[in-house]
Formats: structure tokens, C-alpha cells, sequence
């Protein structure tokens, strides 16, 4: 079998900034309820964040949303600082993080762009009401360590797995195998792949719109990251009769 | 330049020593005081590993603060050992005398403070083992991972080189330290102490061959550990340096920037330690008022090159019109508290002292000296504060990411510990052993000559 090469494509003309993303990664990555106390220390803990930015002055103003996760980049910055191999790149272009090696440096975080690595200022707890929510295949970080979207590795090497065993092809954009984030999106503004699959729904996209006159673009590609998740701008209709 | 006054050497034994035989009035009072500060920030530390470090002021943007800074400047500070010890001693500068082994002691317990800030800073100090590379002997005992560390990362460096240094550093301080260990020796009666010191002495007699060994020792561990000085200080830059997302760091003139700063910081705090020490031990006799100038200059000079280097920092960080780069140093000039802080950052770094010192008359005045060079020390602590915090605040495009930090109480209070850790541990060091070497002095008596020139006495130095 081919070796596969994880990616995204956030498609922001249609996201319309609902945040189910975010309720379905805390749910699916045993992420810790985040306090009103933890916004006000700038301290939350959200692989995925939607980020909102006002366009425009008063009446005619617009929101535009990005959601922003790990970008998974193929140069990632993040991974050459740490000093005890926690965030490592694996074989199939996810930038992992190893849990069990970090000794809580911070360096990662610093030195990533995107700001999408999270720390564990505080030991997780869920009230007891919640305790039996929680996701088995997935680890509860402790406190001191970094932690950040893994695209939902644990669906995927399930998903794997079971495909091994039971002997069946994995489907291109199977629910199984899709990050939580991906599942949860209603107007399907998110879509993950094999980027080695010619035939994959990603591949298709990326091949269209990274060409010329494409809407797609990566998040701050001048720090030569070269990030996996592919961003579509937003399609402005209003600025159609006077484009540049 | 030196005035000339000739000691006998049991005038320079007897009053050297006289710290180390019994201990000054206020000894166990100021120990004390320290002792409470020092407990004070490890109470700190002790809730920080309880309840994690939620408890210090570090957010999302600003992940790196008080303790980073504190690290990056006890080893600023630890850079004064070196500077005046190894470069006087290699250039024979006569002054250098008295001030050896103060500014190597300040040096030794600057870099043990300076460690003890990482493993506040990081989250599991209870790994932090883990950047070590460990033999295989220790699986099974939880030590090895079976991994080696990552040495692309400047965290690996690090260790390495701060090590070394640290080593090294010992090695110079014992070295340099056994001739009066001796002496203590021979002058301690009897008792525990008299077996210590004997042990400590490795046998010195002070037999010719055993001079010319240790005379010769402290010039090769100089020339030896002179590149490590550089190294230590450029790779503590590169920590910043090579993150190519954090605007204010990403520069490559930060290596011969921070060594130049760590140099100017790092004479500074010897001669603030060399002011206290006068003060404390009565030491108008050996520190004169010439060693105050002498050093002065240095410190003139030194503090120029900085400024030049910190000058250039901006221009080459402002020169690719870069716009986050211009929103990240608009925040440190225009917008409070950084533009507070940048000012009191300019005038106590550079513009007080610096003018200052080019008066004779407060370079040859030791209370002048004292004020000025803690002034700079209050500014290169913000100098390093003033790089990190606002560095990471972020002003890159996704602005919903800015933030800012303010250090917490138990940050101040382990930043208080390290600096009451390395005054109590110098004050210690002078309780134990002669700060000021007295075979170093006596050697230096035996120099010294006075030459006449026409009808003036000019003191010299006369060397085989």
C-alpha cells in the first residue's frame, strides 16, 4: 500500500464560523473544560480555534472567520527546537507530539506562527459527570507538557487497522477516518485527505485551486513552512466588478 | 598609575585571612536575611511544582518570561569570571590582582543561579534530565529513554555549553584557590576545619615545582577557556536567534550582541562586587581607588561597543521594513508599560553610568562605582526582559493571537532567591576561603618596583 500523506483544505468561503469544530475536538481529544478563568488568563486550550476579524467600518461591516489548527508542516518549525524529540515528524506527514517525552520547555510554541501548541498550566479535571465522556484511545495530558491537533491520529491508525484486519479499502473521506473537526463541519467548509491519492477529494481540490488564478493559499508561507492544510479564500462578491 | 605602598607578607596573610579564622560581626545576620529570602522563593517554587505552572504570569503568546530572562542574565553576569580573570591574566594586567577571584567566585554561583532558573521555567523539572544524552547502563532505573536528544535543538546546546563552562569554571576557582587553601591551613589550629582544609589543599607545601605548576595552570585553563566564554553567551543568543517565527529574535546579530552585553554587565557586577567587598572587609589596602579606574575605562569602553551592537540590532531589524517586525519595536518605544520600561532601559544601561564614568572623580570613587554599575545591571536585566516578553507578544498578522505578560509573585520571588543565592553563596565562599588571594597580592609586592624617571618615581612592574 501507498504511503499516505495527510492533509486539509479549509475551504473559508463556507465556513460560516459555527465553532462546532471546536466542541467536537474538545470532546473527541479529551481536551479539559475551559473556564471562564482560563480566557481571562489567556490560557485556553483549543486545537482548533475560529478566529474572528471585523472588516469594514460601521454599517457596513463583516465578519470573516478562519478556523486555525496545527498546519502539519512539512518544515515545521516547532520540531527542530525541541530537545527531547517530543514533536517529531512521522512517515505519513503528521507532526506528532509525544506526550510521555516532553519535559515542558515551551520552546515549540514560541517558535510556532501559527500559535497552535497548547500548555498544561494546569492539571486536567473534569467534573464527575463528564468522566464517563471521555475518549479511550486518546491520552489525558498531564500538566507540564505541550499539546496541539494531531488530525485526529488515533481514527486514523484505528481506521488502519481495522482496514488490515478485516481486509477492506479505506474510502476517501470515510467518516471513520476524518478528524472530529472535519465530521462536525455542517457546511462541509472542511475536507481532510491522502494528498498521495491522485483520486482523493483533496487531491482534486489542491490540484484546481493551487494553480494560478486558484483561491488557494497557505497560512503565512513566508516563514517557509510549507504547511499541509491548504486555505480557499473567501469568494467576495461584492468586490467581483472592480477585481485586481 | 598605581600608587606604591609596600605590605610585608604576614601584614597581607593577617588581614586576608582574618575573615576566614572568625567571622565578622555582621556575618549570620546578613546570611540570615538572605537565608529568609532564599526560603521565601523556595516556598515559591515548591507551590509552583504542586499546583503547576499556572501559577506564574506565562500565557499563550508569552510562553518564555521572567525565568528565561533571569537565566539568560545570571549568565550575562557569569561572563565577568572569565572576562577579568582570564583576560588580565593573559594580558598581565597588573590590577587584576585583588578582583581574580571575587569576579570567578561571582561567576561560579552566578551560573549555578542561572541553571536553577531552567528548571523553574520548565514543566516537568522532574525530567529535565532528559536533554542529557544518558548511557544505556541506566535503563531500568527510568533514566534512559533510548532516545538520544535532539541535537539540532539550541536547548541541547545549551547544557553543553553552560556545562562546560561551569566545569571549567570550578576547575579555574580550585586552581587558583590551593596556595591558600594552604595558608588557611597553616593557620587553623586544629579541629575538623584543619582536616577539611588539608584534604582541600591536595598536599601543597609550596615547593618550587609545585609554584611553577600553579603558576602555569590558571594561563593554560585561560587560554582554554576563552573560547568557551564566547561560546556560552553567542549559544544562550542563539536560543533566540535561530526561532524563525518570533520577529524581535530572529537576527544574526544576536550572538556578538549578547556577548558584548554580557561582558558589560557582567564587569559591571564585579565592580559592584568589588565595592560591597571594600565595604564589608575593610579592604582599603588592597582595593584602591586605581583598580576603580582601571576598570572604569573598561567599562566605558565596553559599554559603547554595546550600544553600537544594540544600535545596529535596530537598524538591521528595521532595515526589511518588515511589518510585523516594525509593529513589535512601535510596541517597545510607544506603548506602556514597554515604552516605560525601554526608557528607564536606555538611561540606566547606557546614558547614566556611561556618562558618569567619564568623570575621574566617580571612577575613583568606589560609592559612585557601587550606585552606577547596579544601575546598569537594573538595565540589562530589562534589556533581556525587553527582547523576550514583547518578542513573543506576537504582533503578526493574526492579531487575535496578541498577548502580553506581567511576572507573577512567585516569579518575583524565584528571581529574588537567585539573586540572594549568589550574594549568600559569595558571602559563604569569603567565610570559607581568602576572596581577596593573598599569594597573588604577595606576588604582586615582589613585582612591584619603583622606577626613577628624571625627577619623577614611576611605580613598575619588573617581570623576569
Amino acid at each position: 500500500m501507498k504511503q499516505s500523506k495527510w492533509g486539509m483544505v479549509v475551504d473559508l468561503d463556507k465556513c460560516n464560523g459555527c465553532q462546532a469544530c471546536v466542541v467536537a475536538c474538545q470532546s473527541e481529544n479529551n481536551i479539559p473544560l475551559q473556564k471562564k478563568s482560563d480566557y481571562d488568563e489567556n490560557r485556553v486550550i483549543q486545537w482548533i480555534r475560529v478566529e474572528r476579524y471585523w472588516e469594514g467600518s460601521f454599517p457596513d461591516v463583516k465578519a470573516k472567520f478562519i478556523p486555525i489548527m496545527c498546519q502539519h508542516c512539512d518544515e515545521a518549525p516547532c520540531e527542530p527546537v525541541c530537545p527531547v524529540y517530543a514533536s517529531y515528524h512521522n512517515n505519513e506527514g503528521l507532526n506528532v507530539q509525544v506526550y510521555n517525552r516532553c519535559i515542558g520547555t515551551r520552546f515549540c510554541a514560541n517558535n510556532c506562527p501559527y500559535q497552535v501548541r497548547f500548555f498544561n498550566f494546569w492539571e486536567a479535571e473534569w467534573p464527575d459527570s463528564l468522566k464517563n465522556q471521555l475518549n479511550p484511545d486518546v491520552t489525558v495530558r498531564s500538566r507540564g507538557i505541550m499539546e496541539k491537533c494531531t488530525f485526529c491520529v488515533q481514527k486514523i491508525r484505528r481506521t488502519k487497522r481495522d482496514a488490515k484486519v478485516n481486509g477492506f479499502e479505506i474510502e476517501d473521506g470515510a467518516r471513520e477516518i476524518n478528524p472530529a473537526c472535519v465530521n462536525s463541519c455542517n457546511t462541509e467548509a472542511l475536507i481532510f485527505g491522502d494528498m498521495n491519492n491522485p483520486e482523493s477529494k483533496i487531491s482534486r481540490i489542491k490540484a484546481k485551486e493551487e494553480k494560478k488564478d486558484g483561491r488557494g493559499y497557505h497560512l503565512m508561507e513566508h516563514y517557509g513552512t510549507s504547511p499541509n492544510v491548504l486555505y480557499l479564500k473567501k469568494v467576495d462578491n461584492s468586490k467581483k466588478s472592480h477585481s485586481h | 598609575m598605581q600608587e606604591h605602598q609596600q605590605l610585608s607578607d604576614s601584614e597581607i596573610t593577617e588581614d586576608l585571612t582574618a575573615p576566614v579564622i572568625r567571622s565578622a560581626r555582621w556575618f549570620w545576620s546578613f546570611v540570615g536575611s538572605l537565608g529568609f529570602i532564599m526560603l521565601v522563593g523556595i516556598s515559591g517554587y515548591i507551590y509552583e511544582l504542586y499546583s503547576g505552572l499556572g501559577v506564574t504570569g506565562v500565557q499563550r503568546p508569552v510562553y518564555w518570561g521572567a525565568y528565561i530572562t533571569n537565566f539568560v542574565f545570571w549568565i550575562g553576569i557569569s561572563h565577568a569570571g572569565i572576562m577579568v580573570s582570564a583576560i588580565l591574566r593573559l594580558t598581565q594586567a597588573e590590577w587584576k590582582r585583588p578582583i581574580t577571584r571575587a569576579a570567578e567566585v561571582l561567576t561560579l554561583f552566578s551560573l549555578i543561579a542561572a541553571l536553577s532558573n531552567i528548571l523553574f521555567h520548565v514543566g516537568r523539572p522532574w525530567r529535565i534530565y532528559w536533554i542529557t544524552p544518558l548511557p544505556p547502563i541506566f535503563i531500568g532505573f527510568d533514566f534512559a529513554r533510548g532516545i538520544w536528544p535532539n541535537v539540532r535543538s539550541p536547548f541541547v546546546w545549551d547544557p553543553v555549553a553552560v556545562g562546560t563552562y561551569l566545569l571549567s569554571t570550578i576547575l579555574f576557582v580550585y586552581t587558583c584557590l590551593i596556595p591558600d587553601i594552604a595558608l588557611v591551613r597553616d593557620k587553623v589550629k586544629s579541629g575538623p576545619a584543619k582536616i577539611v582544609y588539608s584534604i582541600l589543599a591536595l598536599g601543597f607545601r609550596g615547593t618550587p615545582r609545585q609554584w611553577k605548576v600553579q603558576a602555569t595552570a590558571p594561563i593554560l585553563l585561560s587560554a582554554l577557556v576563552l573560547p568557551i566564554f564566547v561560546s556560552v553567551h553567542s549559544i544562550v543568543s542563539w536560543d533566540f536567534a535561530v526561532s524563525i517565527a518570533v520577529e524581535g529574535w530572529h537576527s544574526t546579530i544576536f550572538a556578538p550582541y549578547f556577548i558584548i552585553g554580557a561582558i558589560h554587565s557582567g564587569v559591571s557586577g564585579v565592580v559592584t562586587l568589588m565595592a560591597g567587598l571594600l565595604w564589608l572587609y575593610k579592604l582599603d589596602k588592597y582595593i584602591k581607588p586605581d583598580h576603580f579606574d582601571a576598570i572604569g575605562r573598561l567599562l566605558v569602553v565596553v559599554a559603547t561597543i554595546w550600544f553600537f551592537a544594540l544600535f545596529l540590532e535596530w537598524i538591521y531589524a528595521l532595515y526589511p521594513l518588515e511589518d510585523p517586525e516594525i509593529a513589535l519595536r512601535n510596541m517597545q518605544v510607544s506603548q506602556p508599560p514597554w515604552s516605560y520600561l525601554f526608557i528607564v532601559f536606555l538611561l540606566t544601561g547606557f546614558f547614566i553610568p556611561v556618562s558618569a564614568w567619564l568623570f575621574k572623580s566617580v571612577r575613583r570613587n568606589p560609592m559612585w562605582m557601587f550606585f552606577t554599575t547596579i544601575l546598569v545591571n537594573i538595565g540589562m536585566w530589562l534589556e533581556r526582559f525587553l527582547i523576550i516578553v514583547p518578542g513573543l507578544s506576537r504582533r503578526t498578522e493574526l492579531s487575535f493571537n496578541w498577548g502580553s505578560y506581567a511576572p507573577s509573585l512567585v516569579e518575583i520571588g524565584l528571581v529574588a532567591f537567585t539573586f540572594a543565592f549568589v550574594i549568600c553563596g559569595i558571602i559563604v565562599f569569603a567565610r570559607i576561603f581568602p576572596l581577596i588571594p593573598p599569594f597573588d597580592i604577595k606576588e604582586g609586592m615582589r613585582f612591584r618596583h619603583v622606577i626613577k624617571i628624571g625627577k619623577k618615581n614611576i611605580s613598575a612592574v619588573v617581570r623576569e
